[in-house]
């Protein structure tokens, strides 16, 4: 909790999580999903107070340039190689309430789609200034920001052509446990994201537009660097009014 | 019409991918310098209370094949039963025990791996004890959304007898699929994530 904050820590069980909304497990178009995807139906659980807390990391763990992609890999004086882009926006629930002290870890490629990687063998260049990750954590208002060059795509050994959109890898915490979520931003117009086997293991088109970051002119920061918003909305949590006491008997 | 309810959708999951390792690991995969060590490598320290257990395993995919490019974090009870969480309202976790880890499986024996402890019981919701466990979560390349299951202790039978989700199982030979081993101070779990010995998991 912030010092600032009066609200009391939420307790309530989390909204039950609309699996037909996510890809489901067996995507084969996307290969590896074949046989790294369960058979047998989940066992539905209720939230318990194991499921319901988290961990909650403090702002003192941020260092200055953790959200700075540009420059936390540079050598003194130089930055990476790309597109300036900021990548701002607020992590809400499904309720619309932000999520404050949300922890978002970020990864991503190089402007030439590149990853600092040693599995990683397509031939583009690695850039010397540039090591693709980064981390915020979110404001009371549920803001994050973070500044880094544009990713580029890379091809990928899936389909025989296939490709990438550009993206950027994103990583939340929330307050619970169950909220844990990983995802992609793709940017807004990119004609291959429609292409992707990643992409489309996500049956629903809105689903998958609420993955692509708009281009946001008024955030743009002139002869500096352009911005994309991105939102996240984790899942929601019911008021504890009628529940059983969770802390047992 | 009828008034509005205004939820928002949860923003799809997507996959980590291979190079999940960039973001959640960076040291581990010789991105040194950003950070000063990688998140949830220490669980524990001197003053930690509990007895000091490992806890490690393996995850295969449905061809028996080990997954090495996985990332397994778990989240757990101190040894008094209590959650290092601002939503934690029975009591104060032990400060000295984060409650949280994340483990990359090592690119070479397949193996992710905890220094932490054994954790207490924690109530299910109608107050009954919930055996001893702790709640793992994995993704990796292929995975479209991250798995959840647990890990409960082979030398707590009589607790795991009675525990409240392992007696939803219908399948009952499957509960062994989240009960560890124990040799020593060690307890060992393998994953599958698919197959005859496929590991049972949660939708939380």
């Amino acid at each position: 909790m912030s010092a600032n904050s009066n609200k009391q820590p939420e307790t309530g069980g989390f909204f039950a999580r609309d699996r037909a909304w996510h890809a489901p497990a067996l995507t084969p178009e996307y290969k590896t999903s074949i046989l790294r995807s369960p058979q047998r139906a989940l066992l539905s659980l209720d939230g318990t107070i194991s499921e319901i807390t988290g961990p909650v990391f403090g702002h003192s763990m941020i260092g200055e340039l953790d959200n700075d992609l540009i420059h936390n890999y540079a050598r003194p004086g130089e930055s990476a190689i790309g597109e300036r882009i900021i990548v701002h926006g607020r992590v809400l629930d499904e309720r619309g309430q932000p999520v404050r002290g949300a922890l978002l870890e970020f990864w991503q490629a190089n402007a030439g789609g590149r990853y600092r990687h040693k599995k990683e063998t397509y031939l583009a260049a690695i850039d010397p200034n540039f090591g693709g990750c980064g981390r915020a954590i979110t404001d009371d208002d549920g803001r994050y920001a973070f500044r880094t060059v544009k990713p580029g795509p890379y091809p990928w050994p899936n389909g025989v052509n296939d490709w990438r959109p550009a993206h950027i890898h994103f990583s939340v915490f929330g307050h619970g446990f169950a909220q844990r979520l990983i995802t992609q931003m793709y940017f807004e117009g990119d004609p291959m994201i429609w292409k992707c086997p990643i992409v489309t293991t996500i049956p629903d088109r809105s689903a998958i537009e609420q993955l692509i970051a708009p281009l946001d002119w008024d955030q743009t920061i002139p002869m500096d660097a352009r911005a994309y918003k991105f939102d996240i909305v984790l899942r929601g949590r019911r008021s504890t009014l009628f529940e059983n006491r969770l802390e047992g008997n | 019409m009828v008034q509005e309810l205004h939820r928002l959708k949860e923003t799809p999951s997507q996959t980590a991918g291979p190079y999940v390792h960039i973001g959640l690991t960076p040291n581990y995969c010789d991105i040194r310098g950003v950070y000063d060590g990688d998140l949830g490598t220490a669980m524990v320290n001197d003053q930690t209370l509990g007895e000091r257990i490992t806890v490690r395993g393996r995850i295969l995919d449905g061809a028996d094949t080990l997954v090495r490019d996985a990332i397994a974090e778990i989240w757990q009870a101190d040894s008094a039963g209590l959650y290092n969480s601002p939503s934690e309202m029975r009591g104060t976790a032990d400060p000295n025990f984060t409650g949280w880890g994340r483990c990359p499986t090592n690119a070479e024996d397949g193996y992710f791996q905890f220094e932490t402890i054994k954790p207490g019981k924690v109530p299910f919701k109608d107050g009954r004890p919930m055996a001893p466990h702790i709640t793992l979560w994995i993704v990796a390349r292929g995975i479209n959304i991250g798995l959840h299951t647990r890990i409960y202790f082979s030398d707590e039978a009589e607790a795991n007898a009675v525990d409240p989700l392992l007696l939803r199982i219908e399948h009952r030979q499957r509960v062994e699929t989240m009960v560890a081993q124990k040799d020593g101070s060690t307890y060992t779990l393998d994953i599958h994530l698919q197959g005859p010995k496929e590991t049972v998991f949660l939708d939380i």
